[in-house]
C-alpha cells in the first residue's frame, strides 16, 4: 500500500452529465501518494470520463476534485499549472506528429520555461533511456511501432516530472506482442513510487501492480478493494458477471 | 497577332503586372482576414463562432461584382451623400484590394477552419494535458499540422483569386482585362487580343499550379 498517507487526489460527490445522460453518479475516491489505483469496468461505464475529469479534460457537472490540495473544479484555479503536475497517457498515444521524438519530449518543458533547452534535451534523453528508446530521438512518430509510441508518450509525460500519472487504456490500441513492453514501463514506474490511476482491461497487470482496484459500472463505483478482494473474490453480481466475461 | 504583340505587348505585360500586384495585395490581407475569422470559427466561444459564420455566409452569398460596385460606389455614396459631410473616395486599387481581401478571406477562413478541425482532437488534448495553454498548443502542435493539409487548397484559392481580379475591370482598375478592352477598341482585332490575354493568364496560372504540385509532393515526403 501507500508509503504514507498524503492524499494526492480527493474526489467528492463527482457527477457528470452529457445533457440529460448521467455518466458519473456520485463518485468518491481518495488516492494516496504512491498508490496505484486500477479502474476496470465495461465500455461506456464512465471510467475514461472519470479519468479525464481528474485533469479537467472533461469538466465535472457537480462535486469537487482536489489535486494536491487544489480544487480543480473551481473556476479560479489555473488548470494549466495543475496539469503540469499530472501526466496523462492516452489510448491512441497522441504523439505530436509534426515533431520528432526529442522535440515531443522537450516541447512542454521548454514552452513552460521549466528549464533551458539543453537541460530539457538532457532530461528527454534520460527519459528515453528509461523507456529503452534512446536511439529513436531523431525519429518521427510515424516511424515508430505502437508499443514504441506509447513508451515515448510515457516518457513525454515524465519529462514534466509529474507527481501523478493517469493512464487511459494505454494498451488497448496495441498489437498483443507490444502490450508487454508498455506494461513493463508502467510496472517500473509503480515500483519507483509514482502515484498512478490506470484505466485498463489488463487484469493480470491489475492483479500484479494495483494497490487498489475499483470496478465502475453505469457511472457508479460498484466495488472497490485490493486486487485480491475485487478480482479474485468479488462480492457484487455485476462485478462477477464482468470478470467472467473478460477473464 | 504580331502587330498586337509588337505594339501593345509591353502595355499588356504591364497590365499583367498590375493584375499580379492586385492579386498579391488582396491575398496578403485575405490571409489575415482568413486567419482571424478561421480561428473565430474554431475557438470554444459561441459568439465568435456565429460572427465567423455570418461573415463567411455573407461574403460567399454575394457575387464579387456586386461587392465591387458596393465598395467602390456604394460606400463613398453612403458617407458623402446619405450621411453627408464626408468626402470619402477610394482609388480603384484600394477598392479592388478590399474586395479581393474580403472575398478570398472568407474562403480562406473556411479553409483554415476545416484544416484545424481535420487535426485529431487528441493532439490538442495531449498538449493541454502537459500544461500548455490553448494558444501554445495551437501554435506549436495543431497549426503546423493543419497548414500541411491546407497548403494545396490555399494555392488553389490563390489561383481563383488571381482570376477574380478580372472582375475588378468593372470599377476601372487598369488590370489585364481592362487594358485588353482598350487594345481591342483601338485595333478592332478582338480574336487576337483575347487569345493573347487568355494565353497570358494560362501561362501564369499553369506556373502557379505546377509549383503547387511540387510543394504538395515535398510536403507529403515526411508523412
Amino acid at each position: 500500500m501507500a508509503d504514507n498517507n498524503e492524499i494526492k487526489i480527493s474526489v467528492k460527490n463527482l457527477k457528470k452529465y452529457y445533457g440529460d445522460l448521467q455518466v458519473l453518479n456520485d463518485i468518491n475516491i481518495d488516492v494516496n501518494k504512491g498508490e496505484v489505483v486500477v479502474i476496470i469496468g465495461p465500455s461506456g461505464s464512465g471510467k475514461s470520463t472519470f479519468l479525464r475529469c481528474l485533469n479537467r479534460l472533461e469538466t465535472a457537472t457537480d462535486g469537487t476534485i482536489i489535486i494536491d490540495g487544489i480544487d480543480i473544479t473551481s473556476r479560479h484555479t489555473n488548470i494549466n499549472k495543475v496539469r503540469e503536475n499530472i501526466g496523462m497517457v492516452f489510448q491512441h498515444f497522441n504523439l505530436f506528429n509534426n515533431l520528432n521524438i526529442i522535440d515531443n519530449l522537450t516541447l512542454a518543458p521548454t514552452q513552460l520555461k521549466k528549464c533551458s533547452k539543453e537541460e530539457a534535451a538532457a532530461k528527454a534523453r534520460k527519459m528515453l533511456a528509461k523507456v529503452g528508446l534512446e536511439d529513436k530521438a531523431a525519429s518521427y512518430p510515424s516511424q515508430l511501432s505502437g508499443g514504441q509510441k506509447q513508451r515515448v508518450a510515457i516518457a513525454r509525460a515524465l519529462c514534466m516530472e509529474p507527481g501523478i500519472m493517469l493512464f487511459d487504456e494505454p494498451t488497448s490500441a496495441l498489437d498483443p506482442e507490444m502490450v508487454g513492453e508498455v506494461l513493463q514501463v508502467m510496472k517500473d514506474l509503480a515500483a519507483d513510487g509514482m502515484t498512478m490511476v490506470i484505466v485498463t482491461h489488463e487484469m493480470g497487470f491489475a492483479r500484479e501492480v494495483a494497490d487498489r482496484v475499483i470496478f465502475i459500472d453505469g457511472g457508479y463505483i460498484v466495488e472497490e478493494g485490493t486486487p485480491q478482494e475485487v478480482l479474485l473474490n468479488p462480492k457484487e453480481t455485476r462485478t462477477i458477471d464482468f470478470l467472467n466475461k473478460v477473464l | 497577332m504580331v502587330k498586337i504583340i509588337t505594339v501593345y505587348g509591353l502595355l499588356l505585360l504591364q497590365a499583367m503586372g498590375r493584375t499580379l500586384l492586385l492579386a498579391l495585395l488582396g491575398l496578403f490581407f485575405a490571409c489575415f482576414i482568413g486567419l482571424i475569422f478561421g480561428m473565430m470559427g474554431v475557438v470554444k466561444n459561441r459568439v465568435a463562432n456565429i460572427i465567423s459564420q455570418i461573415f463567411v455566409d455573407a461574403i460567399r452569398g454575394v457575387p464579387m461584382i456586386v461587392l465591387a460596385f458596393f465598395v467602390y460606389f456604394g460606400v463613398p455614396y453612403f458617407f458623402n451623400t446619405i450621411i453627408g459631410g464626408f468626402s470619402v473616395s477610394l482609388s480603384a486599387l484600394s477598392a479592388g484590394t478590399i474586395c479581393l481581401a474580403l472575398n478570398c478571406g472568407a474562403y480562406m477562413a473556411e479553409i483554415i477552419r476545416a484544416g484545424i478541425q481535420s487535426v485529431d482532437i487528441g493532439q490538442m488534448e495531449a498538449a493541454r494535458s502537459l500544461g500548455l495553454t490553448y494558444g501554445m498548443a495551437m501554435r506549436k502542435v495543431v497549426l503546423p499540422q493543419a497548414i500541411r493539409t491546407m497548403i494545396p487548397t490555399f494555392i488553389n484559392q490563390f489561383i481563383i483569386t488571381l482570376k477574380d481580379t478580372s472582375i475588378l475591370s468593372v470599377i476601372g482598375f487598369p488590370e489585364l482585362v481592362n487594358t485588353a478592352k482598350n487594345v481591342q477598341a483601338n485595333t478592332f482585332m478582338s480574336f487576337q487580343t483575347w487569345a493573347i490575354v487568355g494565353i497570358m493568364y494560362l501561362i501564369v496560372i499553369t506556373i502557379l499550379s505546377r509549383s503547387a504540385k511540387v510543394i504538395e509532393r515535398r510536403l507529403s515526403v515526411g508523412r
